[in-house]
């Protein structure tokens, strides 16, 4: 080879080899690039003077200037955050649910918080901000509640749960399968529906299905259909449905009940905890 | 071809390349890449609407993502490696593929093989769980024996070369092929539970585990989609732009400095983990230290156009393959800006995280592989030209907007996203709930998938574009404008 050609465009000697037609020039580095490169390794030969770094052969590890740990951080930030937030869980502790809602400054505090735990806690079933969702998940914003909504009866339900078998306190409530089980026929399940029908004032009377509904509705949800939350009767009159308020729904519903279940909070969340999201779902809009 | 070999050395035979290999690589790499986009746009639109999950198991997020990443990357970007390091190491050394037509045939069928086994598996549920290294022991024990052919092979070539050194693209598939299969066989050593059944379980536990599988995961990222498509660079740059390699001495300094550095990046997955804290320093740092490593690259590839700038203007297929070298130059420096750990604070388990992968993926793989594509079939199927550069043009501008679209989207998503977990008030109580987050990024989930369908599009002009010009077909165009100042050349 006749020494390295130089390249006429850019008047860069190559380096005198070729591949396949392809060739290369004997371009130095470029220098903003090499700084930048050295930069970076100063920055990280610096850093590890801060920070835990190099494993040592006889164990352990180089720690670094202050022996600064990411466990010992959040340790310290988790430590002053329960510090800031002590003075007002003990109050929530210490306080009635029925007083805390008179205490303006304590009610923003615990609702606040409930509604966070809320969040991560009950809204994948209630839906964000307690708006529900179809198929058995009960909206939490209205004023109908299955299981009572004061205070008291939220406090039990979040607490204990319902229908599981984790809680032996838990609500416990059941509808008979009365179709599926062949307590009534299919034209008596009709004739009840009629006669619910006629108690929402949506239809005419039914004789016979008045009379089934004294033998086996009434007694847990009324004569009228008004419900019975100490049962987990719903109420059977107004414009909200667990399940659906269609004919066939209904019907569906009486021939072979679906049943929700909750899980027991008491364990998972603190007592505090519980407080809080019983405050945040009290005053999300039908608190009793 | 052989012309301009037996032109080289005056004295040399022309040599018989085995390109009926690289023709097959060549098909199965725009076949699988379609299929990839495909699924792709599929589990975008999932993620949208979920109720496209069709409450079937086959057809669930959990098992199509897979698919759509293996499909991406082993299947399309395994391929184009395939097509292109084969084809370049038989031209830069002068010498055919060691092993024959023989040799091709089984690492074309045997690779197929590893693709349609680890995706049938995904289908039906049988997975390893670890990402990017799905496919269960059986897959692996295969897809092992094929890699070592594939080294056998490449390696064989270039030990025939008739040249005194050798190509700088040839050092970058030779660092993929051998650091893969490293990575392969430590991430998936297992046990299987019976011979016959396709259970196995990793001999790693706990975050020894993790550590080793974003040790492979993030050097599948560094030596498949990065070294691997550096060598790709390396040779079809220079060939469609007609001009010498920038550097030579980049070239050295980052191919070494990159093959160092990258292969400690990996704990930077592992940030605010059970990883010690030591581990995830060096993490960090070593992907700090690989921006200038990464970017000497993208510089080579950059500059090499030195002189010949206008050309992009009238040559589509170079457009490519420039602009998929500025965007691995966007991605690799976004790489460890994420990889410090306050931004990764910020970054992690977000949509950013899915931006960044795919401005890569889309962006420097796919197109810098396309290019490759449309430089490789005239030349294969001995054609003059391609059948249209229009359709490139086509293809070229689709694309990149369906890119934009999506990595802006899964910016804005990922950084609200990110934002929106960490929002609390001085109580410390969470300002948002998780499915909050999820009703947030509705929308650009939705462009998202739109950008998805556009690049999906452009594919699909690919293919057409192909199978004309295989058929020996030319389009008959308008030449396109020249740069300003040449005169008279307005259209």
């Amino acid at each position: 080879m006749a020494g390295p050609e130089v390249d006429r465009l850019t008047g860069t000697a190559t380096t005198g080899h070729e591949w396949d037609g392809i060739r290369e020039l004997n371009t130095p580095l470029p220098k903003w690039w090499l700084y930048v490169f050295y930069a970076t390794i100063l920055f990280s030969v610096v850093y590890c003077f801060f920070r835990p770094a190099w494993p040592l052969p006889w164990g352990g590890y180089t720690t670094g200037f202050g022996s600064w740990s990411s466990r010992a951080d959040l340790n310290e930030r988790m430590a002053a955050l329960e510090q800031e937030r002590a003075v007002w869980m003990d109050q929530i502790r210490d306080t009635p649910l029925d007083q805390i809602v008179n205490n303006p400054d304590l009610l923003t505090v615990a609702t606040v918080g409930g509604r966070a735990i809320f969040g991560d806690n009950c809204a994948p079933c209630h839906g964000t901000g307690g708006v529900g969702r179809p198929g058995g998940f009960p909206v939490l914003l209205d004023d109908d509640w299955i299981w009572g909504g004061t205070l008291g009866d939220i406090h039990t339900t979040v607490t204990h749960g319902i229908r599981n078998a984790a809680d032996p306190d838990a609500r416990l409530s059941q509808m008979p399968a009365y179709g599926a089980d062949g307590i009534l026929t299919r034209e008596q399940i009709a004739a009840v529906t009629d006669h619910l029908f006629a108690l929402r004032g949506a239809g005419p009377e039914n004789p016979a299905g008045k009379e089934i509904w004294a033998e086996n509705c009434a007694a847990c949800h009324g004569d009228l259909g008004h419900g019975n939350p100490e049962l987990g009767a719903p109420n059977l009159v107004d414009q909200i449905w667990l399940y659906g308020g269609s004919r066939a729904e209904i019907m569906a519903q009486i021939t072979k009940p679906r049943h929700g279940v909750m899980p027991p909070w008491a364990g998972r969340l603190t007592d505090e905890q519980i407080k809080q999201v019983t405050l945040y779902v009290h005053q999300l809009g039908g608190g009793q | 071809m052989s012309a301009v070999a037996a032109a080289a050395g005056a004295t040399a035979v022309p040599v018989q390349y085995d390109e009926e290999t690289i023709k097959k690589f060549a098909i199965a790499t725009v076949f699988w890449g379609v299929v990839g986009f495909l699924v792709g746009v599929v589990i975008a639109w999932q993620l949208a609407f979920p109720l496209l999950n069709l409450d079937l198991e086959w057809t669930t997020f959990g098992r199509l993502r897979p698919v759509h990443t293996s499909a991406v990357i082993f299947a399309f970007g395994g391929n184009a490696l395939f097509a292109t390091s084969l084809y370049v190491v038989q031209r830069t050394s002068r010498a055919p593929l060691f092993g024959g037509r023989a040799m091709g045939s089984f690492l074309f069928w045997g690779y197929q093989a590893v693709i349609v086994m680890a995706a049938v598996g995904y289908v039906f549920g049988i997975s390893q769980g670890k990402e990017y290294a799905e496919p269960e022991w059986y897959v692996d024990l295969w897809l092992t024996i094929v890699w070592v052919a594939y080294l056998v092979a490449f390696v064989g070539t270039l030990m025939r070369r008739q040249e005194p050194h050798i190509y700088v693209a040839n050092w970058f598939y030779l660092a993929f092929i051998v650091t893969i299969a490293m990575l392969h066989i430590v991430n998936n050593l297992a046990i299987p539970v019976s011979v016959f059944g396709t259970k196995s379980y990793i001999v790693w536990a706990g975050v020894q585990d993790a550590l080793t599988q974003w040790w492979y995961g993030h050097n599948a990222v560094g030596f498949f989609l990065t070294a691997g498509f550096l060598g790709m660079m390396y040779y079809f740059i220079p060939k469609q732009a007609e001009r010498p390699v920038y550097s030579y001495r980049l070239s050295i300094v980052h191919f070494w400095t990159l093959i160092f550095l990258y292969i400690w990046a990996g704990p930077h997955h592992l940030h605010y983990t059970a990883l010690p804290d030591w581990a995830q320093t060096l993490g960090m740092i070593f992907s700090v230290m690989l921006w200038m490593p990464s970017w000497g690259g993208m510089i080579n590839g950059v500059m090499t156009l030195s002189g010949a700038w206008d050309k992009l203007r009238t040559d589509p297929v170079l457009r490519f393959l420039v602009v998929s070298v500025a965007f691995y130059g966007m991605s690799t420096f976004e790489g460890p800006l994420m990889s410090i750990k306050a931004v990764n604070a910020l970054s992690h388990f977000t949509d950013w995280t899915i931006g960044h992968v795919h401005s890569g993926a889309l962006g420097w793989v796919a197109f810098i592989s396309f290019g490759a594509m449309y430089y490789l079939f005239p030349k294969l199927w001995k054609r003059e030209r391609l059948y249209s550069l229009r359709l490139v043009t086509y293809h070229f501008w689709i694309s990149t907007i369906g890119i934009v679209l999506y990595i802006t989207a899964m910016w804005i998503s990922g950084i609200m996203q990110g934002l929106m977990w960490r929002a609390f008030d001085q109580l410390g109580y969470l300002q948002y709930s998780f499915i909050e987050t999820v009703e947030a990024m509705h929308p650009y989930y939705v462009i998202r998938a739109i950008g998805g369908v556009l690049f999906l599009l452009g594919s699909l002009i690919m293919v057409y574009n192909l199978i004309r010009t295989v058929r020996g077909d030319i389009r008959t165009e308008a030449a396109f404008a020249r740069p300003i100042g040449a005169l008279g050349a307005a259209e």
